[in-house]
């Protein structure tokens, strides 16, 4: 088999879009989960802009009446539609979900690279911040740091993206440390490149599938702990619409019997994040390989 | 064959279920092995030679199954029969010996419990002598003191030790019929001789039958009866073996038997017969005179003990202490390679032949010595340094798993072009991307692959984007580092020739690290034997092949199965068929 035949020639993106269609042909589940997702993403992109109702105009009149024609999530106590409130917090929610696994991916993720690649004192530092992160309850350290910092958009990014640093870290060291002695890694050393452009070019590609479905699975960790931190009141004030105080606003009405003020907020949290779940898994198989049969 | 055969395959098709349809990897593949027999079933890689003894056992994986044919083993229809039935039958009946013994064992448990767990799943011992036949099944297959080893984990045994407990795990419940698939490949040639001998040995005492899967024609040919060649899913001819080598009916088994490094030959004879003529005979250059182009004087290189540390080392350690803190992998090693000298770097795994050869690369820093290349000392040039130096371009290096040494992410021109656009001169984009064409000209890779990714690629492929990938920066110097022993035969056969024809057209040297003594023979003018990180041997190839004197050499050299086989002149059967 030493020439075998040009075959048609597949790669880049075409390459991509085709093993992509094949991987959620052979698995509903992921289908279903891009389908989400695709859902979402328009909620966050265009929904200010199609809702029927201002998520902030409060209206007494109509307030705490149950889903309707109208307002089909409801009312909640000051009026406001809920279903316009739950579709515009998506972008909040959205946003600060994908800045702080960005800037996780960017801190842990070459932190990781780095200690796996040069090992030595590199390895022992990252690992050592990486073990004092991961000495707190996770949810505790976020509060914390939101508690010091101050209530603010920016400082839940930076919380969720501290806590999320020992994952990232340690995957991406252990990735990179199996690719530290590989034949191109050396094959590159004797072209000239150096230590920095061995990482930039050769070590981090490879590794990035495997941080990517880390990423899409994290996701949904990050909107969870953005949501929880507002619910507690660590984060996002009132009246600004997002899930996690619209879920917390709508707990004191339960008892009471108006369950839509914080169900259809809690219903929109737990899609989202069972999206990103199976859009993780989804990933993998795409990138993994195995499956490249 | 008037008796009922042990194993009786017929008309065997296996399918595999694949994102591009329905792949068929074995086809119509009859196969008789009789009570007592050893067979050899032999092809490169694809040939679906793995994929018809998995059909066997039923232990093809998940998108495989059997489409077609039958396959009796001892009266029972494997294809039929249920999974319990096949349980009961694997490992007590019919048993199998992997390609890789240390993953073929459980880390985490001794060796000798692994041995219980078959003996007691088959039912072959109970709780009370179950311990005492494990170590007497220790004791079969040669392992010295086995009563200690018992208690032994895989990762304290050398690579041939657990081949030969994976051996004694088949044998243990004295099955009938014996799958080795590959069961050397990763072994010195010496350990696969005494693995084969013994494997040889206690079938032939217990009367049981064996099948040998194997790419190593010279390694059926000395240990089996029968062999049966496949090609691409379909077997091409059953002969007894003496008969396959003296006779080969069919062209791939005469392609594969020419292809196959053997004494006696060049190494031009490796390629297929050619109708247009022979090729051009190119005769060997005689190593240019002057100044040598690498001079390595007492190089020695030491590493620390490594482990747990010290205090809790002789708190638990059993045996003696190590009389040393360090370990030489390199004990005083000293030669030189003359300009246009191809000089070849010998020695089993463990020998420090691929330290010496990091080391003249200036991939690892060396602990004391000299290596003078040109009249320059880079040994003093610390290995980090070396990488941007103007000098780098001189020495390259050709790397032994072609796969391994590709970046899954960068085309085929990508990998050529990253020594030039680091370390050469050649500026601006088209410019590159022709420089890259020519390379790939040059190696015979075709130019409309250069937009591939390495996975696209077929090893042969690969291995000369490697190649021009290493020539880019017309080196003096290349590393050959085992650079054919991920490849087929066929493959390899081409890849040397084109190795020889590049190193006569460039002028350059090579340092070829090799464990096969007979591939380092048809390329090198002169070899060096090494073992413990010494240099046991050293000389022209010739000499040292055929008369060597170190008791070593001596030792490698027997322990190459061949059966001395004469691959018959120039096709005169050929020339007839094409006339016809």
């Amino acid at each position: 088999m030493t020439d075998t035949p040009v075959q048609a020639p597949t790669h880049g993106i075409a390459a991509i879009i085709k093993h992509s269609r094949y991987v959620i042909a052979e698995n509903k589940v992921t289908g279903f989960s891009f389908g989400l997702f695709v859902l979402i993403v328009l909620a966050a992109v265009i929904g200010p802009y199609v809702v029927p109702y201002d998520p902030l105009a409060s209206a007494t009149s109509v307030a705490l009446k149950p889903p309707s024609a109208a307002h089909w999530f409801g009312t909640d106590q000051l009026g406001r539609d809920v279903f316009s409130r739950v579709i515009v917090a998506t972008r909040l929610d959205f946003f600060i979900a994908v800045a702080s696994v960005a800037l996780v991916f960017a801190m842990g993720g070459l932190a990781g690279v780095a200690a796996g690649f040069f090992g030595g004192w590199v390895d022992r530092v990252v690992g050592r911040i990486a073990d004092t992160i991961m000495a707190f309850p996770l949810f505790v350290l976020a509060m914390g740091i939101v508690a010091a910092l101050g209530n603010s958009v920016q400082n839940i990014i930076l919380a969720t993206a501290i806590v999320n640093f020992p994952l990232y870290a340690r995957i991406a060291r252990s990735e990179a440390n199996i690719r530290r002695d590989a034949g191109f890694v050396q094959a590159a050393r004797l072209s000239g490149n150096g230590d920095i452009r061995i990482v930039l070019t050769q070590v981090l590609p490879n590794i990035m599938p495997i941080m990517i479905v880390q990423m899409s699975l994290t996701m949904g960790y990050a909107i969870l702990n953005a949501a929880g931190l507002s619910f507690i009141g660590l984060g996002v004030r009132p009246p600004t619409p997002e899930w996690g105080i619209m879920v917390a606003e709508g707990a004191a009405f339960m008892v009471s019997g108006e369950w839509w003020i914080a169900f259809f907020p809690g219903l929109a949290l737990m899609i989202a994040v069972f999206c990103f779940n199976l859009l993780g898994d989804g990933l993998r198989d795409i990138v993994d390989p195995q499956r490249r049969t | 064959m008037t008796a009922i055969p042990l194993l009786d395959v017929r008309d065997l098709t296996v399918e595999f279920a694949t994102r591009r349809g329905i792949v068929r990897a074995v086809q119509h593949v009859n196969i008789q092995v009789a009570k007592g027999e050893t067979i050899g079933i032999v092809g490169e890689s694809g040939s679906g030679k793995s994929v018809t003894s998995y059909a066997v056992l039923r232990i093809l994986d998940r998108a495989g199954k059997i489409a077609e044919g039958s396959i009796t083993f001892s009266g029972i229809d494997v294809a039929a029969a249920s999974e319990s039935e096949m349980q009961d039958l694997r490992g007590s009946e019919i048993s199998m010996i992997f390609q890789n013994p240390r993953a073929a064992l459980n880390p985490i448990r001794k060796i000798g419990q692994q041995i219980e767990d078959v003996l007691l799943t088959h039912l072959k011992a109970d709780a009370r002598d179950v311990t005492e036949k494990a170590v007497e099944a220790l004791d079969q297959v040669r392992i010295a003191r086995p009563r200690e080893r018992y208690h032994a984990y895989p990762f304290e045994l050398s690579g041939g030790m657990c081949q030969r407990v994976v051996i004694a795990l088949a044998l243990a419940c004295r099955p009938q019929l014996m799958i080795a698939d590959e069961p050397t490949t990763g072994l010195d040639v010496t350990t696969q001789k005494t693995v084969m001998d013994l494997i040889t040995e206690l079938t032939r005492e217990r009367g049981m039958s064996t099948i040998l899967i194997t790419h190593d024609l010279g390694l059926a040919s000395a240990y089996c009866d029968r062999v049966i060649v496949m090609e691409k899913g379909r077997v091409i001819e059953t002969a007894p073996s003496r008969a396959i080598f003296t006779a080969p009916s069919h062209p791939y088994t005469r392609k594969l038997m020419r292809a196959t490094p053997r004494p006696g030959i060049t190494l031009r004879d490796l390629l297929p017969e050619e109708p247009g003529g022979p090729r051009l005979v190119v005769g060997k250059e005689a190593p240019r005179s002057g100044e040598p182009l690498l001079t390595v004087t007492k190089l020695i290189k030491e590493y620390p003990r490594k482990g747990v540390g010290k205090t809790l080392a002789t708190m638990f350690r059993r045996g003696p202490a190590p009389e040393t803190e360090t370990f030489r992998a390199v004990d005083g090693v000293s030669f030189a390679v003359n300009r246009g000298e191809s000089v070849g770097l010998v020695g089993e795994s463990g020998c420090g032949k691929s330290t010496t050869s990091s080391m003249v690369m200036r991939l690892i820093d060396h602990t004391d010595g000299v290596i003078m290349f040109d009249g320059q000392d880079i040994g003093e040039i610390p290995a980090e340094k070396f990488a941007k130096l103007p000098i780098r371009k001189r020495i390259q290096m050709v790397f032994q798993d072609p796969t391994d040494s590709l970046n899954p992410r960068f085309t085929a021109a990508r990998a050529i072009a990253d020594p030039i656009m680091r370390l050469g001169d050649v500026k601006g984009r088209d410019a590159l991307r022709a420089r890259c064409e020519d390379l790939a000209k040059q190696v015979g890779l075709p130019v409309e692959l250069l937009d591939r990714f390495p996975h696209q690629l077929s090893g042969g492929q690969k291995a000369r984007v490697g190649i021009a990938r290493a020539i880019a920066l017309k080196p003096d110097l290349i590393i050959l580092d085992e650079p054919t022993a991920a490849l087929d035969v066929s493959v390899q056969a081409v890849v040397l020739n084109l190795l020889q024809d590049l190193k006569e057209q460039l002028g350059m040297s090579y340092l070829f690290v090799s464990h096969d003594l007979n591939v380092v023979r048809l390329l090198c003018d002169r070899v060096i034997v090494m073992r413990g990180g010494k240099i046991v041997e050293e000389g022209p190839t010739e000499r040292v092949l055929f008369a060597p004197e170190a008791d070593y050499t001596k030792e490698l050299l027997s322990a190459i199965p061949h059966r001395d086989f004469d691959v018959p002149a120039k096709g005169s059967e050929l020339r007839l068929a094409a006339s016809t």
